[in-house]
């Protein structure tokens, strides 16, 4: 289904993208050499007095990985990308604290120039600022912790009740057998954020985690652990972005959630990686019965991106909602999309994905969906709609589906288009020039995403838009 | 009156569609405040012309020139030959998805620093004008002509003719089509936009239904890319009657 368009007269630039793209110095920071081995894999340990199973985990999965062969014959290549050249542990040496006025100036005006501080006072019921390695804010209104929710670092839920909880859910939904990243993540793991919501809890606002990679050449592996006890309700946010370097940076993350019965989590994510990254994150969420996840999912960063959020259905009657956006500009090969394990009766899952490519961007989408022989009465639609700003780019639809028990209904649709030149002179015919027209035409086709976030992240989104946009005409 | 300039002075337009001719050297001068139709048989030239005039990237110009105003636009892009004036409605509008109809309008209302308006005035104005086209304001929350029927995208070019009051506004009507309440609606459209603004009116048909309730003062008939006549609205009966076929038997 791979299409490249042959006839279009736009010119493309690069992009302004000031707003992520600013540099702070590390001076004073540590770092720690660059590569892997045992001794850093125990130095990290160390860092964070972890507790021995802790450790253990890490070796066990820096020999997975030394065993592990580099992916080939996947997607796009990563030959690029060194792990001799990244160092796995960097961090301001700033403690983790729970007022903004604490946090180092350097990184604080980070955030700010992000907007965190502000969505965090109007419209957050918690918020956690990674900085590179380490953590550097956590906070969490009072009345929500008043309910009994938890949001924290994970290290620090490390020392705290919620440490066997944690050890019963580390890394078991995603093993660091689950391919080389994933084993990566495990030996090096740092930062990220822990939420626990209680039975019958009902959390009012957003949960928000930020990830902000500053350092050239770095690593980011936080982990992310969430567990949405029965009839509980939480929707978490994940942002992320980087200023762009000439050496490549990695992103590893982990995410892991646990829905269960009769309970709802909808986890957002922009990701907005400067375009030297390699984004190889891995993302799943086990759903019990009656249970629902729903995936809002938009890449935009990035030179290289693996990212395939799974849902395994393992409950009757749980649900997946996947709606994702994908924009590959320049220099990007984003190959994205979603797995969904329908593994129990009764199960839905309804997937919708927009991609759009420009400037010579790639932007792939997978689907895997596997539906197992006690998986009764199924049903999933798969929907995905490409867009291609230009005859340079590349949009590719690679669906899979293994359906192993008759009663189940499979949908799937896939379109591929461009804009029409009509519908850019229509616009221009009403005073609108042709940059904006287009700009527009492209946020209308990322509006059913858009229309999901939360206003200021949909603001963010139709920003980026426009930025990608910007001197797309010659 | 005293002897002015034309609104817009078309002067001896040869235009191409790739390499195909289409009109040929074609003189047409519009006085502000007048209403002109352009006729004649399908495939005659006449949308090309409106298009033309409108800098549809679709066609080049091989000879000729253009001024707005006693102001050359033969080069000027089409989205600021619009911010300066000239509107052109689409016989087959386009479909926008994600783009609402009224967040549309305000955006084509915000490039106009002559139309500035609170949120508050426009969404008054935009109801009244709504209204006043007997449309459905549902309309006004669904993305740009998405699911529209054909007599609902009409309503919506009218819509955006009397918001933006333009100084030249060209109608290109389907000859065919048109159901009775469509063609009632672009009448209705016609009326309101002449009161408003006493502007200036280029419609494009051989429809001559549309025409009963519209004071035309010129004629104008094109056939096979050319002007072949030109009178005034008696013209209309004329060709109602007899058709063309005067004009093409040469």
């Amino acid at each position: 289904m791979s299409e490249k368009r042959a006839k279009k007269r736009t010119e493309v630039a690069d992009i302004d993208r000031s707003l992520y793209d600013f540099k702070k110095s590390e001076e004073g920071y540590e770092r720690f050499d660059d590569g892997l081995s045992a001794d850093i894999v125990r130095e990290i340990s160390a860092k964070k007095d972890e507790p021995p199973w802790m450790l253990d985990l890490r070796l066990h999965s820096l020999e997975l990985y030394e065993q592990m062969k580099m992916p080939s014959n996947w997607g796009p290549s990563i030959a690029g990308l060194d792990m001799k050249n990244i160092s796995t542990y960097v961090t301001s040496g700033s403690a983790q604290v729970d007022s903004w006025e604490e946090v180092p100036e350097d990184i604080k005006d980070t955030f700010e120039r992000l907007g965190i501080p502000e969505a965090e006072r109007e419209s957050l019921a918690g918020v956690g600022a990674q900085y590179d390695s380490e953590l550097v804010y956590h906070n969490m209104r009072e009345e929500v912790a008043e309910l009994g929710v938890v949001y924290s670092g994970i290290e620090e839920a490390l020392h705290g009740p919620y440490a066997p909880l944690i050890k019963e859910h580390f890394m078991k939904l995603v093993p660091p057998t689950d391919h080389k990243f994933a084993a990566l993540h495990g030996a090096v793991w740092s930062g990220g954020s822990f939420v626990y919501v209680p039975a019958g809890v009902d959390v009012p606002f957003p949960l928000q985690s930020y990830f902000r990679l500053n350092a050239a050449g770095a690593g980011q592996f936080e982990h992310t652990l969430i567990i949405v006890e029965p009839g509980a309700n939480v929707h978490f946010i994940e942002g992320c972005s980087a200023p762009k370097y000439n050496v490549a940076n990695l992103h590893a993350g982990c995410v892991e959630l646990y829905v269960a019965k009769g309970a709802r989590l909808r986890y957002s994510t922009i990701e907005n990686w400067s375009k030297n990254m390699y984004n190889l994150n891995t993302k799943r969420a086990r759903v019990e019965a009656d249970g629902v996840i729903e995936w809002i999912s938009g890449s935009f960063g990035s030179h290289v991106g693996y990212l395939y959020p799974s849902s395994l259905l393992m409950g009757e009657r749980a649900r997946c909602e996947f709606t994702g956006i994908t924009f590959a500009g320049a220099g990007q090969n984003l190959d994205t999309g979603c797995k969904v394990h329908m593994a129990a009766p009764d199960t839905r899952a309804s997937v919708s994905t927009k991609s759009i490519s420009k400037s010579g961007g790639i932007s792939t989408f997978r689907s895997s969906v596997v539906v197992t022989p006690k998986a009764e009465n199924a049903r999933t639609t798969v929907s995905c709609q490409s867009l291609m700003l230009d005859d340079e780019s590349v949009s590719d639809t690679i669906p899979a589906m293994d359906v192993r028990n008759a009663t189940a209904q499979i949908g799937h649709e896939a379109t591929i288009g461009r804009i029409s030149d009509d519908t850019i002179f229509y616009l221009m015919s009403r005073g609108i020039a042709e940059e904006e027209a287009r700009a527009m035409v492209v946020n209308g086709f990322a509006e059913p995403i858009s229309k999901e976030l939360p206003l200021e992240y949909a603001v963010e989104m139709t920003n980026l838009i426009k930025l990608e946009m910007e001197g797309a005409i010659g | 009156m005293a002897i002015s300039k034309p609104l817009i002075d078309i002067t001896n337009v040869t235009a191409l569609a790739g390499e195909k001719e289409i009109l040929h050297n074609v003189s047409l001068a519009l006085d502000a405040g007048t209403c002109h139709v352009l006729m004649g048989p399908n495939g005659a030239g006449k949308s090309t012309l409106g298009h033309v005039i409108m800098a549809d990237p679709e066609y080049t110009l091989s000879s000729g020139s253009i001024a707005f105003e006693g102001k050359d636009i033969t080069d000027m892009p089409t989205y600021k030959r619009a911010l300066a004036g000239i509107f052109l409605s689409f016989q087959a509008p386009v479909e926008v998805p994600g783009v609402p109809l009224y967040s549309f309008l305000r955006t084509i209302c915000a490039a106009r620093p002559e139309l500035k308006m609170t949120a508050r005035q426009f969404r008054k104005h935009v109801h009244e004008l709504a209204d006043e086209l007997e449309m459905d304001e549902a309309y006004l929350t669904r993305d740009l002509g998405v699911g529209f029927s054909g007599g609902e995208k009409k309503k919506v070019e009218m819509l955006q003719l009397l918001l933006l009051q333009p100084k030249l506004a060209i109608l290109d009507e389907t000859d065919s089509g048109l159901d009775v309440d469509a063609l009632s609606v672009v009448s209705k459209g016609i009326d309101a936009y002449r009161k408003s603004c006493d502007g200036t009116l280029l419609i494009i048909t051989h429809n001559t239904r549309i025409l009963e309730r519209v004071s035309v003062d010129r004629v104008h008939v094109m056939v096979d890319g050319r002007l072949v006549d030109e009178g005034n609205a008696s013209l209309i009966s004329r060709i109602d009657a007899h058709g063309f076929e005067a004009y093409t038997q040469e």
